[in-house]
């Protein structure tokens, strides 16, 4: 095997965060290398609800401003679709969209009250128990799938090179620097590090001294057979978050998340009898699509900071090493975060948005004990149970 | 003590396991039916479940088998397709006084164990559905015997009412006595397109050729001189370049001869009419469950593809799961893979590149090779018309659920059934390696398009409602960023 050239940043991680992060840095001239040890996009980055409408987040402005030019932008389909229909089925789901709509109203955003006739009118398969709803001019949703392709390709298309199947075991540091990462397929030499590697995070930042909470779940979401398409397909509620793609298919997912106490790196998530749940809960929300059949499943890990709020921040410890999650809302998010990771490279801080909620330090006086306080546990089988032979 | 657990999290929300088996045998075929009398036999208390006689809307959706709308309307009755079904199983009566606990029409759905990424459940279980509702039956040892599926093959045409697979055809004759067509064309020159047009003609039905794209008949000697006593035209060194009709369905088709290399010799096109056309390539294991359920698999040509890896008495690599029968493996020699890449290479050079390979979501030959997206979407940017198959291998070895996610071949409510195994040919085919190379597009539940009224889980945990967010339920989480602490 010839030597495998390094690069001036090299990216642990080819998820949204990582590929979106390669390709702007891209964009910004430097020489970058991602690294994946599977295929891009294989891990929560594809499998996510595709939402992009988080008002409460420091880049809710950049990412409002980007999705919709991303297609143009990436050269590539992402299937953004922008607005957001949201229907109430409770007095609490109202006074949620209306928290909501204060925090984006408060940066300029627009959003209109529904009443239960106008949610009708909006969405053909909600019913008689809809109280009211809110569409939001402002939101959205694309296509998690074929966004993270998009990414890579646009990189590939700057002069970044990625390479798959390719996973990162340590790194080569010297003077306070890191300067190499190793991995299953040899050396690579770098200027700067980006580590977004999911629910891998924690234990590959550990191998630099640093410590970054997360603790990794499973999500999951099913999709019905395509149907007629509604006005909007960002439409949900009933505590549920989905879309309807532009082929016609609901795709929905919500409710409890199972931790784990670690990421087994290469299993696939398993989908379980939640599956059900999410069955009826997206009845409830669509009565009229009772007859609707569904069609596929699946489930996907995301990792979680104690806050769940993002880390976005350089590692004290090696100033040229910048860590990366966005505590398990980042699809939506991934235009911008790439941008301000991007940034952290380069400049050392974001010029767009404020970070300081994104801060590692903010956990420095963590109690070891943090998950157990929370109760993010890996809760057991009342009984033992078979497991692989 | 235990610890306090996050109540939005599964924990503590275990779903209602509403029976359980000693032993659960699923598919009543010949070695399911056999494995269950065998285990009441022994005083286990043993449950069969078969699919059949299906939800009648299955039918038009091609699932489980490519009925190709030739099934007739007696099927939407569902007590006469009982009767019909009943009748069709053998040993059912020896399976009752044997003491088998017999369900016909149920549906498995999907199996759910704990593994590395889910660990809630007490018990192994196995999701089941009728037409009205779904329910999990957890078990102590599961005998899967769900037996074969069809292999798709496209071509100009086989969209059109008619065309159908083997594994169809025989349920439509022999189990449903409902198959609505009369004169039938074979595709596939090995045992089962022999056995197939054979069977069919003994039932009364006309056979007006059988074609094979290879050279010679790979059928045993005895079924040839057979077919060839029964007047039946045989065409090896063949291809059907079209088939055309109207929307009622096939009325002819157009055989070529190939030459060697397996292109068309020209001016050798001949028409034969029939109403029927029968996929008879090969068939292919259901793995679908075991799959679903996790069961490592292995590729054996010489079996029908993708097998589960089993011990010597049938074990799978998971506790207490046994596969039995076709969905362990299908003694096919030439059938299967090996003959589909053969199809497949023919019909590449009788000109088939724009034939829409995935029926549900229209993806083409040519889609898949240049790696394009849907029609709904803009496909013809700069960007777009530079990227195809062959860029996306130099990025790394084929891999079907990466192709499956970008031209959606294989994502529509059949879930690859028809399409699945022709994608592997035709990648295999494009990256110059063999199918086996391919990795297995994953089975997902639901098995079977099933409706979110049936699947919806009626008897549900009071906690998931109490404990249902949206999202993970952290605190703050979504609290605007400017009202946090500095
Ligand atoms: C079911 C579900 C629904 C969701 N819905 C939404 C939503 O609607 N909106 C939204 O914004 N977000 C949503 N999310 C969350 C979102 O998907 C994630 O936050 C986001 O994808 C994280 O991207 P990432 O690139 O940081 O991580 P990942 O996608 O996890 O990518 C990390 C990558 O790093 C690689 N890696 C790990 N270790 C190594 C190593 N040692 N060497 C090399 N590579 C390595 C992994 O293989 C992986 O590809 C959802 C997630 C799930 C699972």
């Amino acid at each position: 095997m010839t030597a495998m050239k390094g690069a001036q940043v090299v990216i642990v991680g080819g998820g949204v965060t990582g590929l979106s992060a390669g390709w702007w840095l891209a964009r910004l001239g430097a020489e970058v290398l991602v690294l994946e040890k599977g295929i891009v996009g294989w891990e929560a980055s594809g499998r996510n609800g595709g939402g992009a409408s988080h008002s409460f987040s420091p880049l809710f402005l950049e990412e409002q401003r980007l999705w919709p030019q991303m297609d143009e932008l990436l050269g590539y389909p992402t299937e953004f679709q922008p607005y957001r229909v949201r229907i109430g089925l409770t007095e609490e789901n109202m006074a949620m969209f209306k928290r909501q709509m204060a925090i984006a109203a408060r940066q300029g955003f627009k959003a209109d009250v529904l009443t239960p006739d106008q949610v009708r009118e909006l969405v053909p398969l909600a019913g008689d128990n809809v109280i009211g709803g809110a569409f939001y001019h402002y939101g959205g949703h694309a296509n998690p799938q074929r966004t993270v392709q998009a990414y890579a390709w646009a990189l590939q298309d700057r002069g970044g090179r990625i390479l798959q199947h390719c996973a990162v075991t340590g790194f080569l540091t010297r003077g306070g620097r890191v300067t190499g990462v190793a991995t299953d397929r040899g050396e690579f030499g770098c200027d700067n590090l980006v580590i977004a590697a999911g629910p891998q995070l924690g234990q590959i930042a550990a191998q630099l001294g640093a410590e970054v909470p997360v603790a990794p779940a499973r999500a999951e979401m099913i999709v019905t057979e395509p149907l007629p398409l509604m006005k909007h397909g960002g439409t949900d509620g009933n505590a549920l978050y989905g879309r309807q793609t532009l082929r016609g298919n609901l795709v929905f997912g919500g409710g409890p998340h199972e931790w784990l106490e670690e990421a087994p790196p290469g299993a696939r998530a398993a989908t379980t009898p939640l599956t059900r749940n999410l069955a009826g809960r997206l009845l409830e929300l669509f009565p009229k699509a009772a007859h609707v059949r569904m069609i596929r499943s699946w489930a996907g890990i995301v990792e979680n900071t104690p806050d769940g709020r993002p880390i976005l921040d350089r590692l004290k410890t090696y100033p040229n090493a910048v860590v990366a999650t966005m505590s398990s809302i980042g699809f939506g998010l991934s235009p911008a975060s790439g941008r301000a990771i991007a940034e952290l490279v380069l400049r050392g801080h974001c010029d767009f948005a404020d970070l300081t909620s994104c801060r590692l330090d903010r956990f420095a006086n963590l109690d070891p004990d943090w998950r157990r306080d929370r109760g993010w546990i890996q809760a057991d089988a009342p009984t033992s149970a078979p497991a692989q032979a | 003590m235990s610890a306090f657990i996050d109540p939005y999290s599964v924990g503590g929300k275990t779903p209602e396991i509403a029976e359980h088996a000693a032993v659960l045998v699923i598919g009543a075929g010949d070695t399911g039916m056999a494995a269950a009398i065998d285990a009441a036999r022994s005083g286990t208390r043993t449950v069969l479940i078969d699919e059949h006689p299906l939800d009648p809307s299955l039918f038009g959706l091609d699932v489980p088998f490519h009925f190709g709308q030739r099934a007739n309307g007696s099927v939407q009755n569902q007590g006469r397709a009982l009767d019909q079904i009943a009748r069709s199983r053998s040993r059912l009566d020896e399976a009752f006084e044997a003491g088998v606990d017999v369900r016909l029409g149920v549906t498995a759905w999907a199996g759910f164990v704990n593994g590395p990424t889910a660990h809630g459940l007490p018990k192994p279980v196995i999701a089941l559905a009728d037409l009205n509702r779904s329910w999990l039956m957890s078990f102590d040892k599961l005998i899967v015997a769900a037996g074969r599926r069809d292999l798709g093959f496209a071509f100009p045409g086989w969209e059109l009412p008619g065309v159908m697979g083997a594994a169809a055809l025989h349920a439509l004759i022999h189990r449903y006595h409902a198959f609505a067509g009369r004169r039938i064309l074979v595709l596939g020159g090995g045992r089962l397109g022999f056995g197939t047009a054979l069977d069919a003609r003994r039932e009364g039905f006309d056979v007006a050729a059988i074609v094979e794209a290879a050279p010679a008949f790979s059928a045993p000697k005895d079924m040839i001189e057979a077919a060839e006593t029964a007047g039946i035209a045989l065409h090896a060194a063949s291809t059907i370049a079209r088939a055309e009709g109207s929307a009622a369905g096939i009325g002819r088709a157009h055989v070529v001869a190939l030459d060697d290399a397996l292109a068309p010799i020209a001016g050798s096109e001949r028409t034969i009419d029939c109403d029927t056309i029968c996929l008879a390539l090969g068939a292919v294991p259901n793995i679908e469950l075991l799959d679903q359920l996790g069961c490592k698999l292995t590729y054996r040509a010489n079996q029908g593809g993708h097998v589960p890896l089993l011990t010597p008495d049938g074990k799978t690599s998971l506790q207490g799961v046994f596969a039995i029968g076709d969905c362990a493996g299908i003694a096919s020699d030439e059938d299967g893979p090996q003959r589909l890449q053969t199809w497949t290479r023919a019909a590449l050079a009788v000109g088939g590149l724009d034939v829409a390979v995935c029926q549900c979501e229209e993806v083409t030959r040519r889609d898949l090779l240049e790696v394009r997206p849907p029609r709904y979407l803009d496909r013809d940017s700069a960007g777009l018309r530079a990227r195809n198959l062959q860029t996306l291998l130099a990025d790394g070895p084929v891999n079907q659920d990466q192709i499956k996610r970008l031209t959606r071949a294989g994502m529509g409510t059949c879930q690859g059934r028809r399409c699945r195994e022709q994608v592997t040919a035709l990648l295999a085919l494009a990256g110059g390696i063999a199918p086996e190379a391919v990795p297995l597009p994953s089975y997902r539940a639901p098995l079977r398009p099933l409706p979110l009224s049936v699947l919806r889980d009626g008897h549900e945990h009071p906690g998931m409602r109490s404990g249902w967010d949206v999202w993970f339920g952290i605190d703050g989480q979504f609290d605007p960023y400017w009202t946090i602490e500095r």
